[in-house]
């Protein structure tokens, strides 16, 4: 029962599906984050030592940081906007709008924290 | 005209394992957002707008562990310590893992499509939650099960 629909990432990636589809491709990429870092964060504070203080360092970098923040941060929203629209399927009919909305409070909040993050890691 | 609706009713379409995890990936983000914003207002309760910088509350909100605000000014750590807590943040951790490592298995079944390919996915997918959710829960509970170390 192998389904044949095994489309190359290259393809995916170049589907124009709007706003929807960037919000597909993005929520996939920060849910990888998410998972990469808490399993990093738990391996790092299970054994400790070495190990430890080798994946600490890589999870306090500031790049890893802003990296981690936009996974949980856009996963959370984008989230958030899946779960409301399938609840109620007839807004689903507005997803456009939905996904303006999404970027709207996205945008802010991101800078913020970039700022934060920045400030904080080159002495602000 | 009458179109012929695309999808079933509701009461024949069945409860499939897929369909189940399709429900529970909401519920469970809906339960995570819930448990974030408790945690948020149980350590506001707890003194934390005196004693903490907004990103030290979100990191307590993210995990409810005393290892997270033991480096910031709270003098007293024992309100937090304690099994509600613990509680509170093995039910987000064991959500956590079932949701993300899900996930992780409807990403890979874009691209990895044979029958023999997937049930490996599948019994990967199982150690990986097992071995999260055991490493997670003894570092939430290693302070109340062997409080000497």
């Amino acid at each position: 029962m192998s389904l044949s629909r095994d489309v190359p990432l290259g393809t995916g990636l170049r589907y124009r599906g709007k706003g929807g589809q960037l919000s597909f491709v993005l929520h996939r990429i920060g849910g990888l984050g998410m998972a990469i870092f808490v399993t990093m964060h738990i391996v790092a504070s299970f054994f400790g030592g070495e190990i430890g203080g080798f994946l600490n360092d890589i999870y306090e970098n500031w790049f890893f940081q802003i990296f981690v923040f936009f996974s949980a941060l856009f996963h959370a929203i984008n989230g958030l906007r899946i779960t409301l629209l399938d609840l109620w399927p007839r807004l689903w009919e507005h997803q456009q709008e939905a996904v303006w909305l999404q970027w709207a409070v996205f945008i802010p909040i991101f800078g913020i924290a970039v700022y934060a993050i920045l400030s904080s890691a080159f002495g602000g | 005209m009458a179109t012929k609706p695309r999808t079933l009713p509701l009461t024949r379409r069945g409860l499939n394992f897929e369909m189940f995890m399709w429900l529970f990936t909401r519920l469970s983000a809906l339960a995570m957002y819930a448990l974030i914003l408790f945690a948020v207002i149980g350590a506001l309760i707890m003194g934390a707008r005196n004693q903490m910088s907004f990103a030290d509350i979100l990191r307590w909100g993210f995990m409810p562990n005393p290892s997270h605000v033991q480096s910031t000014e709270v003098p007293a750590l024992e309100p937090w310590a304690t099994p509600f807590w613990a509680i509170t943040a093995s039910l987000l951790l064991l959500l956590a893992v079932a949701h993300g490592v899900h996930g992780l298995v409807v990403i890979t079944d874009d691209y990895i499509t044979s029958n023999r390919g997937r049930l490996i996915v599948r019994w990967l997918s199982i150690a990986l939650t097992i071995s999260m959710s055991l490493m997670g829960l003894y570092l939430l509970w290693q302070d109340f099960l062997f409080p000497a170390g």
